[in-house]
C-alpha cells in the first residue's frame, strides 16, 4: 500500500513544495519509508536542472551498504568531469547531503540519452531528474522529513506529483522510491501505486530497445514505457492510453511533464483515487484527506472509473 | 447424570449440565425474547430522544475520538447528532448500533458508517471506499458521490448514494437496498448473494460477475455482464417496487423505471442444491 497525490494549478503558480508536503503527509499511513517529490518550479527555462545521487541513504531502515563520504567525493569528481568533456558547463551547484546534489546546467544538446548514459556509467551515480522545470527529490522518510531535508517548502511551480512508500517487492532505498524519471526525456515524472504483473517481460522488451532501468521496482518500469511511447511519436496521453492494456497488474499512476499532469488507472479500478477538478486547479490522491490539506473547505470530489485516463494543461 | 426419562421438560437442559456454565461479560442474561421483538436492544445502547439534537465539531478529532464522543452523546439521550467538519476522516460513525439520526455536514473517507445497525444517517458530502460496510439495518444517505466498494457485505437497510459510485458496489452483499442516482463503475454487483441494488445511470464492465443471488436493476447504459449474470424479465410487481422504492429514496422522481433492465444470476456456477459426498453416501 502506498499513497500518490498531485496537484496542478492552471494559469498560476503556487507554493507547491509545501502543498505536496500536506498531501503527502496526509497519506504517511500509507507508506513512509520513503518519499519522493516532483516539481515543477518556476524557473527562466534556459539551463537544465540536474538532480543525482551519488549514494545511498544508509540511514535507519535503509537495506543500502555504508559508503565513506569520500567515495561520494570522487564520485562527484567523476561527474565534474565528465561534464566538462561533453561541453556542459555548471552554472550553480548545491549539495544539499553528502550524497544527493543539484547542478544547474549550460548544456545545448537536446540528445540527453547519451548525456545520461555518460553520467551514470559512472558506477554509483544515478540521475533522479533532468529537466528544466522538473526536480526529482527523494528520500528516507515521511513527507515532512523529507521537505525538510531539502528546504521544499518554499518551492513554487505551477504543478507537481508525489509518492509515500511502503517498500514490498524492492529494497528501502532512494534508487527504489518514487517518483522515477521519464529517462531520457527532459522534465518527464512517474508515481505509482499498485503492482504490476508482467514487469519482466516488459523490461526485457524495453532493455532491447534501448531503454535503462535503474532499480527493480515495478513502478519504474511505467516510466520507462510512456517514455518509450513517446520516443516513438506518441503523445503522454496516448502513451497512457496504450498502458491501460500494455501493463498488466493493478495501478493507479500520475505523470507529469513540463506543461501536463495526467492520471491512469487500471482496468479493474483495484487501486484507489479521488479527484477535484475545478477551472484553476486539479488536486488528486490515493484519499481525500490528501486533497483536504490544500481543500479544507466542503469540495466536490469523485472516484474516477476502471480504464480512465485524464489529462490537465497547466 | 440424572435420569433424563423422569426429570421434567423444564429442567431437563440444567439436569444435562448445560445451564451451569457462568456466563460473563455482554452475553451475560442478554436473551433475547421473541415477545419483546420491538423493545429489543443491543447490549451498551441507549434509548434516545430523536427531538434531543447537539452538534459535534470533528475538526480537531482523530476518527476515535469523534466516535467515542458521538457514543457519549447517545448515552446522554442525544438522538440527533449533527457532525460539524468531518473533513474526509477516515472511519467516523462506524459500529453504531443504535437508533440514531446522524447528519453529517461534510464528507467522510474510508469505511464511514461501516458494521451499523439502525441508525438514520445523511451526508452532505462524499464518502470514500467501502462506505456501511456490512451495514445491517437503517438508512444512509450519500448527497454526493461515493468511492469504491460501496455497501460491502451489507445485510440489510437501505444504502443511497445521490452521485455516482466507484467499482465493486455491493461486492458480497447478502440482503438489503443499495440505490445510485448516477452511474457506477466496474465489477457492481460482484458476487452478491442477496438484497437488490438499483442503478439509475450507466455501469462499467462486469455487472454481477459470480452473483450467486439477488437482484441488479440498471436504468442506463451497461458496459459487460459479468459470468453468469443475466436478463430477466421487468415484472409490473418489479417496477412498483422500483417506484416505492425511489420516492422513499429521494431520489429520481421522474424516472422512467418501465424501461430499467433487470439482472439476475443464471445460477449455473453454483451448486448449492447438490449434496456433498458424504451426504450422497448417507442418503444412499
Amino acid at each position: 500500500m502506498c499513497g500518490i497525490a498531485g496537484l496542478i494549478h492552471r494559469g498560476k503558480s503556487s507554493n507547491v513544495g509545501s502543498e505536496l508536503q500536506g498531501m503527502l503527509q496526509a497519506l504517511k499511513h500509507r507508506g513512509e519509508d520513503s518519499t519522493g517529490y516532483a516539481l515543477y518550479g518556476d524557473t527562466d527555462g534556459k539551463n537544465f536542472i540536474m538532480r543525482f545521487k551519488v549514494g545511498e541513504n544508509v540511514g535507519e531502515g535503509s537495506s543500502s551498504v555504508m559508503e565513506d563520504v569520500s567515495v561520494y567525493d570522487e564520485r562527484k569528481k567523476i561527474v565534474d568531469q565528465t561534464l566538462a568533456e561533453m561541453g556542459a558547463k555548471v552554472v550553480k551547484e548545491e549539495r544539499t547531503l553528502p550524497y544527493s546534489l543539484r547542478y544547474e546546467i549550460d548544456y545545448d544538446s537536446k540528445d540527453l540519452l547519451d548525456f545520461s548514459q555518460r553520467i551514470e556509467s559512472i558506477p554509483g551515480v544515478e540521475i533522479l531528474s533532468m529537466g528544466k522545470s522538473l526536480e526529482v527529490i527523494k528520500d528516507l522518510g515521511n513527507a515532512k522529513m523529507v521537505c525538510d531535508r531539502y528546504s521544499l517548502d518554499k518551492v513554487v511551480g505551477t504543478h507537481a506529483i508525489g509518492h509515500a512508500r511502503m517498500a514490498t517487492e524492492s529494497g528501502v532505498d532512494i534508487k527504489s522510491a518514487h517518483p522515477f524519471w521519464g529517462y531520457p526525456f527532459s522534465d518527464v515524472s512517474v508515481v505509482h501505486n499498485g503492482q504490476l504483473t508482467n514487469y519482466w517481460n516488459n523490461r526485457r522488451v524495453l532493455e532491447n530497445k534501448g531503454m535503462r532501468f535503474m532499480s527493480e521496482c515495478d513502478s519504474e518500469l511505467i516510466a520507462v514505457y510512456i517514455a518509450e511511447k513517446m520516443r516513438h511519436g506518441a503523445t503522454l496521453e496516448e502513451g497512457m492510453k496504450e498502458s491501460l492494456t500494455g501493463l498488466d497488474g493493478v495501478f493507479t499512476y500520475f505523470v507529469a511533464t513540463k506543461d501536463s499532469l495526467g492520471m491512469a488507472k487500471d482496468t479493474m479500478a483495484a487501486k484507489p483515487l479521488v479527484l477535484y477538478e475545478s477551472d484553476d486547479l486539479v488536486a488528486m490522491g490515493s484519499e481525500e484527506i490528501a486533497i483536504r490539506s490544500v481543500l479544507p473547505q466542503e469540495i466536490d470530489t469523485y472516484d474516477p472509473f476502471d480504464g480512465e485516463v485524464k489529462v490537465w494543461q497547466i | 447424570m440424572a435420569n433424563l426419562k423422569t426429570v421434567s421438560k423444564k429442567s431437563k437442559a440444567q439436569s444435562m449440565g448445560m445451564h451451569t456454565e457462568v456466563l460473563t461479560g455482554r452475553t451475560q442474561q442478554k436473551f433475547f425474547n421473541p415477545d419483546e421483538a420491538e423493545n429489543f436492544y443491543y447490549f451498551g445502547t441507549y434509548d434516545v430522544d430523536f427531538n434531543k439534537r447537539t452538534e459535534l465539531d470533528v475538526k480537531e478529532m482523530t476518527a476515535p475520538e469523534a466516535n467515542k464522543e458521538i457514543d457519549n452523546l447517545m448515552s446522554q439521550g442525544y438522538g440527533t447528532i449533527v457532525i460539524k467538519n468531518p473533513q474526509g476522516k477516515h472511519s467516523l460513525g462506524v459500529g453504531i448500533l443504535n437508533k440514531l439520526n446522524l447528519i453529517f455536514e461534510g464528507s467522510l473517507g474510508y469505511f464511514g458508517m461501516g458494521s451499523c445497525d439502525g441508525p438514520i444517517v445523511r451526508i452532505n458530502g462524499r464518502v470514500g471506499w467501502s462506505c456501511a460496510e456490512n451495514l445491517m439495518a437503517g438508512k444512509v444517505v450519500i448527497e454526493k458521490n461515493a468511492g469504491s466498494c460501496f455497501g460491502a457485505a451489507i445485510r440489510g437497510g437501505d444504502l443511497i448514494c445521490k452521485g455516482s459510485v466507484g467499482a465493486r458496489t455491493g461486492i458480497d452483499m447478502k440482503g438489503g437496498t443499495i440505490i445510485i442516482g448516477g452511474d457506477a463503475g466496474a465489477f457492481t454487483g460482484f458476487m452478491m448473494q442477496r438484497g437488490r441494488i438499483i442503478i439509475l445511470g450507466d455501469v462499467g464492465i462486469n455487472l454481477g460477475d459470480s452473483m450467486y443471488d439477488g437482484t441488479i436493476f440498471v436504468g442506463g447504459e451497461i458496459g459487460s455482464y459479468g459470468s453468469d449474470a443475466v436478463d430477466s424479465e421487468l415484472t409490473s410487481s418489479d417496477q412498483d417496487w422500483l417506484k416505492r422504492k425511489l420516492k422513499v429514496a429521494e431520489i429520481g422522481e421522474n424516472f422512467d423505471v418501465s424501461k430499467m433492465k433487470k439482472i439476475v444470476a443464471g445460477k449455473k456456477l453454483w451448486n448449492y442444491d447438490n449434496l456433498e459426498p458424504t451426504e450422497k453416501k448417507g442418503a444412499i
